[in-house]
C-alpha cells in the first residue's frame, strides 16, 4: 500500500512538473514571438541549404532575406538549379536575373606525367605548407598536387586523377569559390562554362627554360595571339592572356598551332578537353620518374 | 645527383623520437620484470605476458576496426602491459590480468582516439577496474622467494575464467619461509602499526606488487633514463618531494601515529607509480611550473589517501586525479609570452 | 658564468670542419644571376639592358623605393639578360644575368668617402645606395635600421657575432680577420648613433675571434666596445634573445628593439659598412661557409653576389657522394631556419651566409606520431610561448584562434620542431597559420 502511495505521488509530482514547465514554455512562446516574414521561411525552403557563401551571403537564410528585401536577384545563387530558381523568382514575383553558370577552372595542366619534379618534398602533406617549403616541383607556378581544393570541396566536385591533378567536375562544381581560396598558386578561378578558350598555364617563364621543366607550359610564342582574331589574346608577362570581353570572337583557331597544348578549347559540359592540332603529343601514361 | 629533398628547417633534430624513448622505456622496465621474476617466479612471468599480450592484441584489434595505421611501432602499448603486470599481485588470476590489459588499451586509450589523446594513463585505468571488479583477488597477497617458485604457479594464478580464485591462506603457510600475514608492509604499517625495516624495502624482500617491492632497482631504472633524457625528473621528484614533505609534516606532529617518511617513500607503489607512471607524458602537464604542481599533488595525495583512505595504498588513485586536474594545471599555468607582461590564466589575461 | 638567455636549444655545432679555415677568394667564373629582391621589402628597378658592358661595382639597379636597396655588378662583363630566374625563397623573381668577361679584374677602382662630414641623412643614403643590407641572414636594408627617428634614441648598440646556427663559420672568420672593419664599424656607427654602451656579442666557442677583437677593442679605448662572451646556445643570435642576454631586458611583445633604445646588427654588416666608406666598395661579395657532411672540402670563401651554388660546390670538390639516400638536402643558409634547395642554379644572395649539403648522417629519416604532450617545446621556446597548443590549432585549421595564442610573436627559430620527439612540422605548421592569417587580412 505505502508502495504504491509512493508511485503515485511521485507520478502525480513528475506530472505537474512537466504541465507547469510546459505551460511557462507555452507562454513565453507566445509573448517573445518574433515578427517575420513568412516568405523568408518558404524562399529558403527553396533554396540550397548548403550555406556555401558564393552568392557572397554568409548562408542559405541570410541570402533568402537579401531575396525576400529585393537586394538580390534569385540567379546569384549559383548552386541551386535552373528550375528551383525560377520558381524562387515566380514566387517573389521578380526576374530570375544573370543565371549563367560558372564553373572553377585550373590553370595548369602540369601533372606528374608531363611536369618534372625536381626535388622530393617531405613535410605536411598540404599545398600550402608546400609552398611555404618552396615544394618539389621544377615549374614555380605549377599545381603542387597536395589536394587542398579536393579537400576544401563541400560538393565532391574536385577529384585528384592519377598524375596528382584537380579534375573539376563541372557538373558538380557550383563555383563556391572554396577552392579558389584553398589554393596557395592561385591556379583556380571561376568562369562562365561559356568561356571555352583556356589557357591552362600560368608559368610566367620563356622559352626552352621553362618547357625544360614542364611538358606542357605556355612558352610565350605568342602563336595564339597572331591566330586569333585581333585583341582576343595578348601575351603579358609571358603568359597568353584571354580577354574574354571579346569571348564571342574565340574559336578553335587559336589553338591549332599552340606548340604545348597550352592552350586549349573546352567541350561544353567540361567532358573533353580538345588540343591544337599543332600540340606535341602526350603519350605517356604513367608519372615521370623523378629527374636527376 | 640522385634526390634531394625539400622541406621546411628545422633540418636537423636533437631529441629522441616517440618510439626511441618508448622502447627505452621498455628496456628500463625489464630488470624490474626480471627481479619480480627472481621474487615470485613463474607465476610472474605468466602475468607480464599475459597483460602485455592482451594490450597488444587490444591494441592491434582497435587499430584493425578503427582503420587508422599500425600503432604498435610506437611500444606504447607494450609499455602498458608490462606496466600494469608489475602493479597486480603476482598471484592475480590471469583471466582478470587479461581483462585489466584489454580495459587499459581500450577504455584507458583507444576510447580516447589513441597515444596522445588519453587522459588517463592506461595502465592504471586497466588497474583501477580489476580494482573495483574483484576487490579481494587484487588485495591477495603471497609471499616473495618461495622454495618452489620456478616450478608451480602460485594457486590462484590459474583460475578458471569466470571461477572464484582458489584461495591461498593455507599455500601461504605452507610455503612461507617464516610466518606470513598475507599483509604488505603498507597495510601492516596502517593496520597493525607494524614498521617494516627500510632495508628490506629498498631491496624489496617483501611482499607486494609483482614489481614494485624493490625501491632502489627502480630508481635506478629510472635514473637510467633521466641520463638518457627520455624522462623529465622534475615529475619523480616533485611526486616524491611531495610525499616527503607531507608525511614528514605528520610525522612531526604525532610520531607514534604516523610512521617515519623514509619508509612512506619506500614502500607500496609509490616509486614504481612517480618514476614511470605519474610521468607519462601525456598525462601529466605541459607547462614548466604545472609539472612541479602535478608532481606535488600527486604525492601530497597519496599520503591523504594512505593515511587516511580506506585502501593502504593511494598512489594509483593519486595519479588518476592528477591526470584529472592536469589539464586545469596547464590552464593555470600557462606560460608567460616574451616581451608580454600579462600571463594568460584560464583563458583570460592577468597582470 | 656565461650570459644568456632563458630556453632555446643545442644542436650539434660541426662548426670545427671549417671554423680553422681562412676566408679564401675564388677566380671569377662564368656567370652571375644577381635577382632584385634579395633584401626586405620592394624590389629594386634595373638600370642596365641586355647586352650592355659592366664595370666591377658599378649600379647596375637603384632602390624601387624607401624600403630597397641599389645592387652593384659584382664582376666587369656584359648583361646577358634581364629576366626571371630563381630565387632561394622558391620564387621566380626579376634578375640580372651577367656573363663575366674573363679578364674581369679583381681590383677595384674607387675611392674613400670623407664618412665625418656626413650628416644623418647622407650617411642613410650613401647606405642605401652602397647595397648594404644585414648579413646575418634577414637581409633588412640597413639604410632604415639605421635610420634613428628624431623620437626615438639608440641607447645601445649591440653588434651580433653570436652565430648560433650550426656549421656556420662566416662570422667567425669575419671576426677574427677583419677585426679593425669590425671597429672602423663600431666607429662610424658611433659616430652617428651615438649610444651610450656598445656591445659585441660573441658566443664562447669563438675564443680565438674573442681575443683578437679584445685585442683591438684595446687599441681603441675611446670607443669604449664591451666584448661579451655568451653561452653556446641556439638561437643565442636572435635580435630579442641577444638583448636579453646582454642587457637582462625583453623587447615588449609588438615593438621593435629601437623602442627601448636597442639597436643589433650583424658583425659582418658592421665591417662591410667600413669597408665601403673606407674604400668605397659597394656590397658586391660576401664570406659564405660551404659545408655538411656531403662536401668533399668544406671552407669558408668570400664570393661576389650572385654565384651559383654549382660553382661554390664545385669550388669545394663536389659532394663527396652522389648517391644521397633519402633525406639528403641541399640548404641555403643554416641548418635550423635555412631554405632547402631543388636547384643548384639557385645564386648567392646577401643574405645567405651558407651553403651546406646535408646526408643521411645529420638529418635521418624521421617518423611523425601524435603530440605526446611531453612539454619539450615548452622549454625550448625562447619566446615563451606554447608551440604544443598552437600545432593542435594549427592541425584544426583554427588559424585565428592561433592569433590569441601569441602566434605573431614566433620568430619561427624551429627550437620547438628540433626537440619535438614526435616529429611534427611545428614550424611549418606556423608559418602556414601566419601566411593564411596575412592573406585573411588582406581579403
Amino acid at each position: 500500500m505505502t508502495a504504491l502511495a509512493g508511485i503515485a505521488t511521485a507520478g502525480l509530482f513528475m506530472g505537474g512538473l512537466g504541465f507547469s514547465l510546459a505551460a511557462l514554455l507555452a507562454y513565453a512562446n507566445r509573448k517573445l514571438y518574433v515578427e517575420e516574414d513568412p516568405r523568408i521561411d518558404a524562399v529558403e525552403e527553396m533554396l540550397p541549404h548548403s550555406n556555401c557563401g558564393a552568392c557572397g551571403e554568409p548562408g542559405c537564410r541570410s541570402f533568402a532575406e537579401v531575396l525576400v528585401n529585393k537586394e538580390a536577384e534569385p540567379g546569384k545563387c549559383t548552386v541551386n538549379t535552373v528550375e528551383m530558381t525560377q520558381s524562387v523568382a515566380d514566387y517573389l514575383g521578380v526576374d530570375v536575373g544573370d543565371h549563367d553558370k560558372q564553373v572553377a577552372r585550373l590553370a595548369c595542366a602540369g601533372g606528374s606525367h608531363v611536369a618534372y619534379f625536381r626535388a622530393k618534398y617531405e613535410g605536411l602533406k598540404s599545398c600550402r605548407a608546400a609552398a611555404v617549403a618552396g615544394g618539389g616541383k621544377g615549374c614555380t607556378w605549377g599545381c603542387l598536387g597536395l589536394a587542398d581544393c579536393e579537400t576544401s570541396c563541400d560538393f565532391d566536385a574536385i577529384q585528384m586523377n592519377k598524375f596528382g591533378l584537380p579534375v573539376v567536375n563541372e557538373n558538380l562544381c557550383v563555383a563556391c569559390s572554396d577552392c579558389v581560396d584553398s589554393c596557395p598558386k592561385d591556379l583556380f578561378s571561376l568562369q562562365p562554362v561559356s568561356h571555352q578558350l583556356w589557357v591552362a598555364c600560368k608559368s610566367l617563364g620563356f622559352g626552352d627554360e621553362v618547357e625544360a621543366d614542364c611538358e606542357v607550359v605556355c612558352t610565350a610564342c605568342e602563336r595564339c595571339a597572331v591566330d586569333a582574331p585581333e585583341g582576343l589574346i595578348k601575351i603579358r608577362n609571358n603568359l597568353a592572356i584571354i580577354d574574354y570581353e571579346k569571348n564571342e570572337l574565340a574559336s578553335k583557331v587559336a589553338i591549332e598551332r599552340c606548340p604545348t597544348g597550352a592552350i586549349v578549347w573546352l567541350k561544353k559540359g567540361g567532358d573533353s578537353i580538345i588540343k591544337g592540332t599543332g600540340a606535341k603529343k602526350v603519350i605517356r601514361m604513367e608519372p615521370l620518374p623523378r629527374v636527376a | 645527383m640522385e634526390t634531394v629533398e625539400v622541406r621546411t628547417s628545422p633540418h636537423v633534430h636533437g631529441a629522441p623520437s616517440v618510439a626511441t624513448i618508448m622502447r627505452n622505456v621498455v628496456y628500463a622496465l625489464l630488470p624490474i620484470c626480471i627481479f619480480a621474476t627472481y621474487q615470485f617466479g613463474l607465476s610472474a612471468v605468466a602475468l607480464i605476458i599475459v597483460t602485455t599480450l592482451a594490450c597488444i592484441f587490444t591494441e592491434s584489434f582497435f587499430n584493425r576496426i578503427s582503420g587508422t595505421s599500425d600503432s604498435l611501432g610506437d611500444f606504447s602499448a607494450v609499455i602498458t602491459g608490462v606496466l600494469l603486470a608489475l602493479t597486480l599481485p603476482p598471484g592475480f588470476p590471469l583471466w582478470m590480468a587479461a581483462v585489466a590489459g584489454f580495459i587499459a588499451i581500450a577504455l584507458g586509450k583507444k576510447l580516447f582516439g589513441g597515444l596522445g589523446f588519453n587522459v588517463f594513463n592506461p595502465a592504471l585505468v586497466g588497474r583501477a577496474f580489476v580494482q573495483a571488479a574483484f576487490p579481494v583477488a587484487i588485495t591477495t597477497w603471497t609471499p616473495s622467494l618461495t622454495a618452489a617458485r620456478f616450478t608451480e604457479f602460485i594457486p590462484s594464478t590459474l583460475t578458471f575464467p569466470f571461477a572464484v580464485p582458489a584461495a591461498v591462506d593455507q599455500w601461504n603457510a605452507q610455503v612461507a619461509v617464516d610466518a606470513f600475514s598475507g599483509a604488505t608492509p603498507l597495510a601492516l604499517s596502517k593496520f597493525e602499526n607494524i614498521p617494516t625495516d627500510t632495508f628490506l624495502l629498498l631491496f624489496g624482500t617483501t611482499a607486494g606488487s609483482a614489481g614494485e617491492t624493490s625501491a632502489l632497482l627502480i630508481l635506478l631504472c629510472g635514473l637510467y633514463l633521466i641520463f638518457r633524457n627520455m624522462l623529465d625528473w622534475r615529475i619523480p621528484a616533485a611526486v616524491l618531494l611531495g610525499a616527503f614533505l607531507t608525511e614528514e609534516a605528520f610525522h612531526l606532529f604525532d610520531s607514534a601515529r604516523f610512521p617515519d617518511p623514509w619508509f612512506m617513500l619506500f614502500s607500496g607503489g609509490l616509486m614504481l607509480g612517480a618514476m614511470f607512471m605519474a610521468s607519462d607524458m601525456v598525462g601529466s602537464p605541459v607547462t614548466p611550473v604545472g609539472v612541479w604542481i602535478f608532481g606535488l599533488l600527486i604525492g601530497f595525495l597519496t599520503i591523504i589517501i594512505r593515511l587516511f583512505g580506506g585502501l593502504n595504498e593511494g598512489i594509483m588513485y593519486a595519479i588518476l586525479l592528477g591526470n584529472a586536474a592536469s589539464p586545469l594545471i596547464d590552464a593555470a599555468t600557462q606560460p608567460r609570452v616574451y616581451g608580454v607582461t600579462e600571463a594568460k590564466i584560464f583563458g583570460k589575461k592577468v597582470d | 658564468m656565461l650570459l644568456t638567455f632563458t630556453n632555446g636549444v643545442h644542436p650539434q655545432e660541426f662548426k670545427s670542419w671549417t671554423n680553422n679555415s681562412p676566408v679564401e677568394r675564388l677566380p671569377f667564373f662564368a656567370d652571375y644571376v644577381i635577382p632584385l629582391s634579395q633584401h626586405i621589402g620592394a624590389p629594386s628597378k634595373s638600370l642596365v639592358r641586355k647586352g650592355q658592358y659592366v664595370a666591377r661595382g658599378e649600379k647596375i639597379a637603384e632602390p624601387g623605393a624607401y624600403v630597397s636597396v641599389a645592387y652593384h655588378s659584382p664582376v666587369d662583363g656584359v648583361v646577358s639578360a634581364v629576366e626571371l630566374a630563381e630565387h632561394p625563397g622558391g620564387k621566380m623573381v626579376p634578375s640580372i644575368k651577367i656573363k663575366a668577361d674573363p679578364f674581369s679584374s679583381q681590383r677595384l677602382e674607387k675611392k674613400p668617402i670623407d664618412w665625418k662630414s656626413l650628416t644623418k641623412k647622407e650617411f642613410a643614403d650613401h647606405l642605401q645606395n652602397s647595397g648594404m643590407v644585414g648579413l646575418g641572414g634577414a637581409a633588412f636594408p640597413s639604410h632604415v635600421k639605421f635610420a634613428v627617428p628624431d623620437d626615438k634614441k639608440c641607447d645601445y648598440l649591440i653588434i651580433n657575432g653570436c652565430e648560433c646556427e650550426p656549421f656556420l663559420t662566416a662570422d667567425h672568420r669575419v671576426m677574427a680577420e677583419y677585426p679593425l672593419e669590425v671597429m672602423r664599424g663600431i666607429e662610424m656607427l658611433q659616430y652617428f648613433l651615438t649610444p651610450k654602451k656598445t656591445f659585441i656579442g660573441i658566443e664562447a666557442n669563438k675564443k680565438d675571434a674573442i681575443n683578437i677583437l679584445q685585442l683591438e677593442a684595446n687599441k681603441h679605448p675611446e670607443l669604449a666596445v664591451e666584448i661579451v662572451s655568451l653561452e653556446v646556445k641556439y638561437p643565442q643570435g636572435a635580435e630579442k634573445m641577444l638583448i636579453s642576454a646582454i642587457l637582462t631586458n625583453e623587447v615588449p611583445s609588438g615593438t621593435i628593439p629601437l623602442d627601448g633604445g636597442y639597436l643589433v646588427s650583424n658583425v659582418g654588416t658592421v665591417a662591410a659598412i667600413a669597408e665601403y666608406f673606407d674604400s668605397g666598395k659597394p656590397l658586391i661579395e660576401r664570406v659564405v661557409t660551404v659545408s655538411g657532411s656531403n662536401i668533399k672540402r668544406p671552407a669558408n670563401l668570400l664570393v661576389p653576389i650572385g654565384t651559383s651554388m654549382q660553382e661554390l660546390l664545385n669550388a669545394c670538390g663536389g659532394f663527396k657522394s652522389s648517391d644521397f639516400g633519402d633525406s639528403a638536402r641541399i640548404l641555403l643558409g643554416g641548418p635550423m631556419m635555412g631554405m632547402a634547395q631543388k636547384s643548384l642554379d639557385v645564386p648567392v644572395v646577401k643574405g645567405t651566409s651558407g651553403v651546406l649539403a646535408l646526408g643521411v648522417l645529420e638529418v635521418p629519416g624521421r617518423n611523425t606520431f601524435q603530440c605526446i604532450r611531453c612539454g619539450r617545446c615548452l622549454e625550448a621556446c625562447p619566446m615563451f610561448l606554447n608551440p604544443s597548443t598552437l600545432g593542435l590549432l594549427a592541425k584544426k585549421g583554427l588559424y585565428e584562434e592561433m592569433l590569441e595564442e601569441n602566434l605573431m610573436d614566433c620568430m619561427e627559430c624551429a627550437s620547438c620542431s628540433y626537440v619535438c620527439p614526435s616529429g611534427i612540422p611545428l614550424v611549418q605548421s606556423f608559418r602556414v597559420a601566419k601566411a593564411v592569417n596575412r592573406e585573411r587580412k588582406v581579403a
